[in-house]
């Protein structure tokens, strides 16, 4: 039997839709950036498509879009098997605020930034304790991308401290994966997957040298927890959307890091790469890696992370997710009255 | 060396093959960097440079003429940038901008000192359409050495490269300097601009930047590879356009590169077996018989 | 009219004609488009000379047009294989200009044209190349060109006033409408055609870009409406005609880069004074904000 097959039952046994892997070899992944005369004045927007959140949005309004697009994107949601592998609970010592021994793995205070002319994010406060999966939820421009952005010195800050490990970025930056969004890159560059998670590897490899074999091998290993090892010479244009972020995440993953940032990883991906994709946050926690995701689908929080921020330009709440994701405290972080309660997301 | 052109022509041959190669280099770099026309932009702008440069030389001055060059290109991509960041004027706009403002000071300052004793008309005007021919050895020996660090800064840290090209977040994520990078990145492109136009001109500088990078596209899908060949188009079009422009008395090297490189691409559109038009053709051509052997009645 | 006159009228009409389709352009992000088009009227210009063996303004006009349309459609062509937007721009503009030089200094079918005149074009001498016209005299031809121009582009935006805008600021939503959006592209471009060849042989290519694209910049950091955003695109273009024309005289060097030059300092005083858009505003906005 091989590794592939080996996969493919485990993941049926667990009842999940295999889509990924029965993809021809002449997928396209990303729609063609292209355009005739009429799609010509948005063409360069194209790329800002997945930032769209960075534009300023009124706390008040009721922007849902976190809601719809979960209904659309992950139609297998409803019928998850409530067996799936759940770790086990995290021990009570990780609550916000006091009571917790040891040193929060990331620390920030009174963080604010602004994006263009629009203050995105006010007064931010919250610590994230190690080994957790900590899911960032919020509207379109509640700033949780400029969240990640300022904390890894990508953007600008105008006040505040992040420290990570009890000290700064620039320290431990080696113990830090950040996993930014797909659409973020031009997926027409030539490179195959390979190449891609090998990208991770070049800060161990230092300036001046070349990937060795054992770069390769590890890129390699990586692939193959992510399921993908397969497509190792696959030219990135001919991936699909789940394939490409498998690769951003076996990208993080070679790094080996202590902390990771993931910024929207399921966003656009088939059932079958979003439970991969969990599974491997999961491991990663198992193995006392901390996480932070920013996610965009309401219906799956409960599910997936222990720890939730509630975000909207500041922290509305924070916490385990068994006492943070309350109706009251999503009410007050999306603003306005919110059809999809009867959906049974709370 | 071809025996029938005379030595000097021989040189300019030869700097036009460095100055080809270099630009092809540089010129996927700025592919991928969505920066295409900023060379357009970026070598329009150089013009008033140049001039200030031969004005205060007083005579032609090629390493002055260049420095005046790079300073006023340096300023224009200021320029743009200071325009797209600080206002809502988006970067296209910005280029159009510094392009023809820079232009029409160039030609302002070129007409002024045409007009003054020793304004080599020959000399500057040639910075307009290229006339590889005024460049004598000295100033191949400048080109060989600019293109040489060109190629250097290229080579050295290639993954650094394709990396910051690819994902210029998730680089900085890494630890790359992006400032550096940027700052190379600029410094190379001002570098094979200002070289170029002498052979050029400030016009069709952009085709040397474009049409090479475009053309290797088609042939493969790898990066590395992707640079070698642009640079091999580059010089090939440099080369075979200077012979062409030998053959004629006063005729500019310019408009013949530019026309041997877009006859390359024709070609690599056409042929290139990775992306190339008679590929796609063939593939499909071979996926409609595979289907139709697969449906024909009695395979079931 | 004096001589001073014509050249004032002449570059006036240069900056209507200008400032309208300009500000379009702008709005389009099709900057860079303008700048090719500006460059491969050359090619049109010498075509039409190759087969009418005459520089007279009717047929360089239709060259024109025509090497302004086939640019926009062999960047569409371009593009749909697969070659980047501003690549195919940068491939087709530049191959098709360096066609056009080629010809000219090849001086193949005896092309006389001055590659400098195209680029710079001389507005000193438009005056004493006349037309003779019923009712009103002898006019330079150069002139009588850029105000059927001229004319043709007025109409052409009030007729189609809503469509353009529609058009230009959400293409998708004016497709299903049913607005021909791509119609509409082609006919931008063949008046950015027609206006970058009328103004060449009064101004020459680098001018008519300057013009194309600076004013409606300057214009566009004024005001929130489009219909003033054009008139004020037009006012700044015949506002660079007027000083550049003298100052290229006091200094005695060419006009058009001088006025090139020109639109380039009001676009400056706009950027830093603006009231609405202006970096000294946004300065003092700032500091207001922080104190209160």
């Amino acid at each position: 039997m091989t590794r592939r097959q080996l996969l493919q039952t485990e993941e049926t046994q667990t009842g999940k839709t295999r889509t990924a892997e029965n993809q021809t070899e002449d997928v396209i992944a990303q729609p063609e950036n292209g355009g005739t005369a009429h799609a010509r004045a948005a063409e360069p927007e194209v790329a800002a498509a997945h930032t769209v959140e960075l534009t300023a949005a009124e706390p008040g309004t009721a922007v849902m879009q976190a809601a719809d697009v979960s209904a659309t994107a992950t139609p297998a949601a409803a019928e998850k098997p409530s067996a799936a592998a759940q770790p086990a609970e995290t021990p009570p010592a990780k609550r916000k605020g006091g009571g917790d021994p040891e040193e929060p793995v990331l620390r920030v205070s009174d963080l604010s930034a602004a994006y263009r002319k629009n203050r995105v994010l006010e007064d931010v406060n919250f610590s994230v304790g190690r080994g957790t999966l900590t899911c960032i939820v919020g509207p379109n421009g509640a700033g949780k991308s400029t969240l990640l952005k300022v904390m890894l010195d990508l953007h600008p800050r105008l006040s505040g401290t992040v420290s990570f490990f009890g000290t700064t970025y620039g320290k431990v930056k080696s113990r830090i994966g950040y996993v930014p969004q797909r659409g973020a890159v031009d997926w027409d560059f030539p490179a195959d997957a390979l190449d891609v998670v090998l990208m991770g590897l070049y800060g161990q490899i230092g300036w001046l040298k070349w990937p060795r074999r054992r770069h390769r091998e590890l890129a390699l290993a990586a692939m193959e927890k992510m399921g993908i090892e397969h497509l190792a010479k696959r030219q990135i244009s001919q991936l699909s959307g789940g394939q490409q972020q498998r690769v951003f995440l076996a990208r993080a993953l070679v790094q080996d890091a202590d902390l990771y940032f993931l910024d929207e990883p399921l966003a656009g991906v088939d059932a079958a790469t979003e439970w991969a994709i969990m599974e491997t946050l999961r491991a990663l926690k198992e193995r006392g890696k901390t996480v932070l995701v920013v996610h965009h689908d309401l219906q799956t929080v409960r599910e997936y992370f222990d720890h939730v921020l509630l975000l909207n330009r500041t922290v509305i709440a924070h916490g385990p997710t068994e006492e943070t994701f309350t109706r009251d405290n999503i009410a007050r972080t999306y603003g306005g009255a919110l059809r999809w309660l009867e959906a049974g997301v709370v | 060396m071809i025996p029938a052109l005379s030595p000097n022509a021989q040189w300019v041959l030869l700097s036009t093959l460095i100055l080809g190669t270099a630009s092809g280099i540089v010129g996927c770099l700025a592919y991928w960097k969505r920066h295409s026309l900023m060379s357009d932009a970026l070598s329009h702008a150089a013009l008033p440079g140049v001039v200030v440069g031969f004005a205060l030389a007083g005579t032609k001055n090629l390493p002055l003429m260049i420095a005046g060059a790079a300073a006023s290109a340096l300023l224009g991509a200021w320029l743009v940038v200071g325009i797209r960041d600080h206002s809502r004027v988006k970067e296209d706009t910005a280029m159009g901008i510094v392009l023809s403002v820079f232009f029409g000071l160039g030609i302002m300052l070129l007409t002024i000192v045409n007009r003054l004793p020793g304004g080599n008309q020959a000399g500057l005007d040639s910075f307009i359409f290229g006339q590889a021919a005024s460049m004598v050895r000295k100033d191949v020996y400048t080109m060989a050495g600019l293109a040489l660090l060109v190629v250097i800064v290229t080579a050295v840290s290639f993954k650094e490269w394709k990396l910051w090209l690819f994902d210029p977040l998730f680089a900085r994520g890494l630890g790359l300097p992006g400032r550096l990078m940027d700052a190379a990145y600029l410094t190379v492109v001002v570098l094979v601009i200002v070289i170029g136009i002498q052979a050029v001109g400030v016009i069709l500088m952009a085709a040397l930047f474009i049409i090479p990078a475009v053309s290797a596209r088609y042939w493969t899908h790898s990066f590395g590879r992707m640079i070698a060949l642009s640079a091999l188009f580059g010089g090939a079009a440099g080369a075979s356009g200077t012979l062409v422009s030998t053959m004629g008395e006063g005729w500019p090297t310019g408009p013949f590169i530019v026309i041997a490189a877009a006859v390359l691409f024709l070609v690599s559109l056409a042929f290139g077996w990775r992306k190339g038009v008679l590929v796609g053709v063939l593939q499909r051509y071979i996926r409609k018989r595979r289907m139709r052997r697969r449906t024909a009645p009695g395979t079931f | 009219m004096s001589y001073d006159g014509w050249i004032l009228l002449t570059a006036a009409l240069v900056g209507l004609s200008c400032g309208l389709v300009g500000s379009l352009l702008i709005l389009r992000r099709m900057a860079m488009m303008a700048d090719a088009i500006s460059h491969t009227v050359l090619i049109g210009i010498v075509a039409a000379y190759l087969i009418t063996r005459q520089l007279s303004g009717p047929h360089m006009l239709i060259g024109a047009m025509a090497a302004g349309l086939l640019t926009a459609l062999l960047v569409e062509w371009f593009h749909d294989r697969g070659v980047r937007q501003e690549a195919s721009i940068g491939v087709v503009f530049t191959t098709l200009f360096a066609i056009g030089v080629a010809l000219i200094a090849t001086r193949v079918g005896n092309v006389h044209l001055d590659v400098q005149h195209a680029l710079m074009g001389e507005i000193l001498f438009i005056p004493w190349e006349r037309i003779d016209l019923p009712l009103i005299g002898s006019v330079p031809e150069a002139t009588l060109l850029l105000a059927v121009v001229s004319v043709a582009v007025l109409a052409l935006i009030l007729l189609f006033y809503k469509e353009w805008k529609i058009t230009t600021f959400d293409p998708a939503l004016a497709a299903s409408l049913g607005f021909p959006v791509a119609l509409m592209h082609y006919l931008l471009m063949g008046m950015t055609s027609m206006t970058a060849v009328a103004a060449f042989d009064a101004v020459g290519a680098i001018l008519a870009l300057a013009m194309l694209i600076t004013p409606a910049a300057a214009a566009y950091l004024w005001t929130e409406r489009l219909s003033v955003m054009m008139a004020l695109a037009c006012a700044f273009g015949a506002l660079s005609a007027f000083p550049g024309y003298y100052v290229a005289y006091l200094l005695d060097t060419s006009v058009s880069g001088t006025m090139a030059f020109t639109t380039g300092l009001i676009f400056l005083v706009s950027i830093l004074f603006s009231p609405r858009h202006g970096i000294v505003a946004k300065r003092w906005k700032n500091k207001r904000r922080q104190t209160a």
